[in-house]
């Protein structure tokens, strides 16, 4: 285990060389800007990660700070010296995993594994919480948690996210291994659709609507078979042998038929899967595979611009358009969501003052360091407000449940409504998840 | 040697807010080091917010004998914000409630933690401009640019920081609030302070405020870039410009090696055996920078540029400064250490500079890269190493002096924009004599008897030398 930690912490420490310590990064990191020191800044992790390998602090001294950073790798985006930020944080994070394995206690442990391990990755475990959520959101019991008096005894946490989520996946609905012709006269291409996990128990609408406007466009989808999670959660808690597993399971079964494309519509698992080659420096035949892989990646986005989605309906909304970090620092995807929106007939967009800065979703560091995130999303929120917008746009699941948390939690919600691009452009193009 | 806590307890009362006052070990390892080199750990880092809690904390230290560094966002390129003797590193990146443009007076009056970006773009809104635009200035606080009178590539038309600073309020060594100057553009009142206080590097107190000067935004810009194919050609053609009654805004600078760098990380269309690149900015009034544009398009073709491109829609400007702008991280992509120096030689001397640069490139076998701002005779000679190589890192040492005694042969300084600090504190007497190097060291002792206030930096002590080891 000791030697595991050293391994991972020396491999990050290699990487810090290159920073030069400029602080081009500062204004860029949303932890920054809202706890106000240097220690919780891209620059100051860095130095920290150094002054870990060379004895000066602990791992555990070192994992405050790189567990309180989101991973939105807004520094990488601008820095003057290409230091490779979300690799090294990840090595850390590796680091800190074998670290504190010695001494976490074994029912931690044991949950940790069970949900990374066991849940998140299995399909029919989390259809199953899909459809235990969509019975709790349908059949009235939602309803009566929020209401006086049992609304007190919920945490503000679990309220706020509560509120957030509505579209969970019907019991006894299955969509692996389903074919999509395409509905469009126009040539097709043959695209493979990857759901993900919570995108799919939790958002499951929003994946019926994408594979919709893909036939749409003239693809052919295949939802394909055994796929399983991205892997990115596990990822960025340090359990990289898992995230292994996850991405040679999807690579294997997206290789069992040729595809033009492997389309998805979440920032965060479109940016995991373009960056699985990294996982595999040193196993060549899987670094080929992988490479393979990453390379038909796109987010739907894309794919709609590319092809020239039409869109038939005007809409009278007033749009902010709140980007996914990972779909715009790692895909870098950032023109097409933006042009896609303008593109609609009525709409009034406008641009955030600092698109760029996370809304502090951060995957799942909203659950683990919910104050952190609320500072991070009022910060998000007061841009908001300015723009008056009364729709606002995002690419990931996270951030879309993290925006209407937002909205909940500024009461807002009879003025402003958050949806996923998707569902903003199959409004627009009046697709419904039932078919057109 | 850490603080006593009885004087840690008397600082929070001050600071009155317990977050403020910083002394846990990864906190202290996070304000030990800038953007040069060098690593120092203070004791305590407080994160000010007004000028009642600065010169409280100044005269407990200076009370006490406790080393003060004051520090904003610590984008320096000399070591200033370094608290090379431990003791407090005051903060005051937070402190940025004031930003105010006063139209009519034409300046502004900033706290000095606002970032030196967001006072110009505040001036723009009002047709007005902050000129200094160093290439941190969307990082750095306009204390530490202060402090350090920081450049840009604008400095040639419009001149550094200290152009534009009018007035300030300072805390002095022994903690006394001051003011110097005024809102007015002209001042001849008594000595003038604000002068001594810019460039200062923190040695004689803590920025608090300033009232700066603004000036009318030029409407329009024209750039156009010209390729060499010969080093000190070009060199000829910056001088030719300058010389031609023409005052472009920007005149920027790239050798083969960051041509090459460039073109190796994105293509641009660059030709790679060109061995210089010219950027040039007019700025002004849109018919008149069209006339002068014409004028130093042909300039270029007689001093023999192989090809001058002028861009006229801002599609096409940005796309020429973006070449530009991709030196850094294309360099950067070589080598992990990149040692920016910034000896400045007169304009009439800019072609033996590339001359004499050459050659200490060859004769220390070091990767050195020029590139950077050039009209103003402020080349900026880059070399490229790796810290962790020791025999390297030897080699650099040697360079960088042998810069440094081009640099004075020719007429110049050690420092253009960054500063002396820790760095270039050892090549002093190569610039100064022995009474020049004392009566800056007398104005020290008068302001700083205890020589608290950023102690250590610009004057050597016997036996310092480079280290970059």
């Amino acid at each position: 285990m000791k030697a595991q930690e050293n391994v991972y912490l020396k491999k990050a420490a290699d990487l810090t060389y290159d920073c030069v310590q400029c602080g081009y990064c500062l204004p860029s990191c949303p932890t920054y800007l809202t706890m106000k020191t240097e220690t919780q800044s891209p620059r100051g992790r860095i130095n920290l990660v150094r002054m870990a390998a060379e004895g000066h602090i602990t791992v555990n001294e070192l994992s405050v700070p790189i567990d309180l950073c989101l991973g939105c790798r807004a520094c990488e985006h601008v820095c003057p010296s290409n230091m490779e930020y979300g690799k090294m944080l990840e090595l850390v994070k590796g680091s800190i995993r074998y670290h504190k394995k010695q001494t976490l206690s074994p029912l931690r442990r044991f949950c940790e594994s069970l949900i990374f391990k066991y849940v998140l990755p299995n399909k029919s475990i989390m259809n199953k919480l899909g459809s235990f959520l969509w019975v709790y959101q349908k059949s009235g019991v939602k309803k009566v948690v929020h209401m006086r008096p049992l609304r007190y005894l919920l945490p503000k946490k679990w309220e706020l996210f509560d509120k957030g989520l509505t579209e969970a996946k019907p019991p006894f609905r299955k969509n692996d291994g389903r074919r999509y012709p395409s509905i469009s006269e126009r040539p097709a291409l043959k695209v493979a659709f990857f759901t993900g996990c919570v995108m799919e128990a939790v958002f499951y609408r929003i994946n019926l609507l994408s594979i919709r406007l893909l036939q749409k466009v003239g693809c052919e989808v295949v939802v394909v078979n055994d796929q399983t999670c991205c892997g990115a959660l596990q990822l960025h808690a340090g359990e990289e042998e898992l995230a292994k597993e996850m991405a040679k399971r999807n690579i294997e079964v997206f290789e069992k038929e040729e595809f033009d494309y492997i389309v998805n519509s979440a920032g965060g698992c479109g940016a995991m899967l373009k960056e699985y080659d990294g996982l595999f420096e040193d196993d060549p035949e899987w670094l080929e595979r992988a490479r393979h892989f990453k390379q038909k990646v796109v987010d739907i986005s894309v794919i709609l611009n590319k092809l020239s989605l039409k869109l038939e309906r005007a809409l009278s909304y007033r749009v902010a358009y709140q980007p996914s970090c990972h779909m715009i620092n790692v895909q870098k995807v950032t023109k097409e969501p933006e042009a896609l929106i303008q593109s609609i007939e009525g709409i009034e967009f406008i641009r955030l003052n600092n698109p760029n800065l996370c809304c502090g979703s951060g995957g799942i560091y909203n659950l683990i360091h919910f104050e952190e995130s609320m500072n991070i999303l009022d910060a998000k929120m007061s841009d908001i407000k300015n723009t008056k917008a009364n729709v606002i746009v995002t690419t990931n699941p996270g951030c879309l449940l993290q925006m209407k948390v937002g909205i909940a939690k500024e009461n807002l919600h009879d003025h402003i409504k958050v949806v996923h691009l998707v569902e903003l452009l199959a409004e627009a193009c009046e697709a419904t998840e039932k078919g057109s | 040697m850490p603080l006593q806590p009885d004087i840690v307890d008397q600082i929070v009362r001050i600071i009155g807010e317990e977050r403020r006052v910083l002394i846990k070990k990864t906190d202290l390892l996070s304000y030990g080091y800038d953007a040069s080199f060098g690593f120092f750990v203070p004791d305590l880092v407080c994160q000010v917010k007004c000028v009642e809690e600065v010169s409280e904390i100044v005269k407990l230290a200076n009370r006490e004998k406790i080393p003060i560094t004051p520090r904003g966002n610590a984008s320096g390129l000399s070591g200033g914000a370094l608290p090379i003797e431990g003791g407090i590193v005051i903060d005051v990146s937070l402190w940025n409630d004031v930003l105010e443009i006063h139209r009519d007076d034409m300046i502004a009056i900033v706290s000095p933690g606002v970032i030196t970006a967001d006072i110009d773009r505040a001036a723009q809104k009002v047709g007005l401009m902050y000129p200094p635009d160093p290439s941190s200035s969307n990082v750095s606080t306009i204390a530490g640019n202060i402090a350090e009178n920081s450049g840009g590539p604008r400095g040639l038309k419009y001149g550094v920081t200290k152009d534009y600073v009018l007035g300030l309020q300072v805390v002095t060594p022994e903690g006394h609030i001051i003011r110097t100057g005024g809102r007015t553009i002209k001042n001849v009142t008594g000595y003038d302070l604000t002068k001594l206080i810019v460039g200062s590097e923190g040695t004689l107190g803590i920025i608090t405020e300033a009232i700066l000067r603004l000036i009318p935004r030029p409407q329009a810009t024209i750039s156009l870039m010209a390729v060499f194919d010969d080093i000190v050609q070009a060199g000829y053609a910056i001088t030719n410009v300058l010389t031609s009654g023409i005052l472009p805004s920007k005149i920027e600078f790239m050798d083969q090696a960051s041509i090459r760098a460039v073109e190796s990380y994105k293509p641009m269309g660059l030709p790679i055996n060109a061995e210089a690149v010219l950027f040039i900015e007019l700025d002004g009034h849109p018919l008149a920078i069209r006339d002068e544009a014409d004028y130093v398009y042909k300039l270029m073709q007689k001093t023999g540029a192989l090809r001058v491109q002028k861009a006229e829609t801002s599609d096409q400007e940005e796309k020429m400064w973006k070449v530009r702008k991709l030196v850094s991280p294309a360099v950067a992509r070589h080598k992990p250490t990149k040692i920016s120096e910034d000896a400045t030689v007169p304009r009439s001397q800019i072609p033996s500079f590339l001359k004499r640069l050459r050659e200490i490139k060859d004769k220390f076998d070091i990767d050195l890269v020029v590139f950077g701002h050039a009209g103003d005779g402020n080349l900026h000679p880059n070399i490229l190493c790796d810290q962790r190589n020791k025999e390297e890192m030897k080699k650099v040492e040697k360079a960088v002096a042998a810069i440094f005694e081009a640099a004075l042969d020719l007429g110049g300084t050690l420092s253009g924009e960054h500063g002396i600090g820790l760095m270039k504190k050892s090549f002093m007497p190569m610039e100064f004599d022995q009474f020049s190097l004392e009566m800056m060291k007398r104005i020290k002792q008068a302001w700083d008897p205890n020589n608290i206030m950023n102690p250590g930096k610009i004057f050597p002590k016997p036996g310092d030398r480079l280290v970059l080891r």
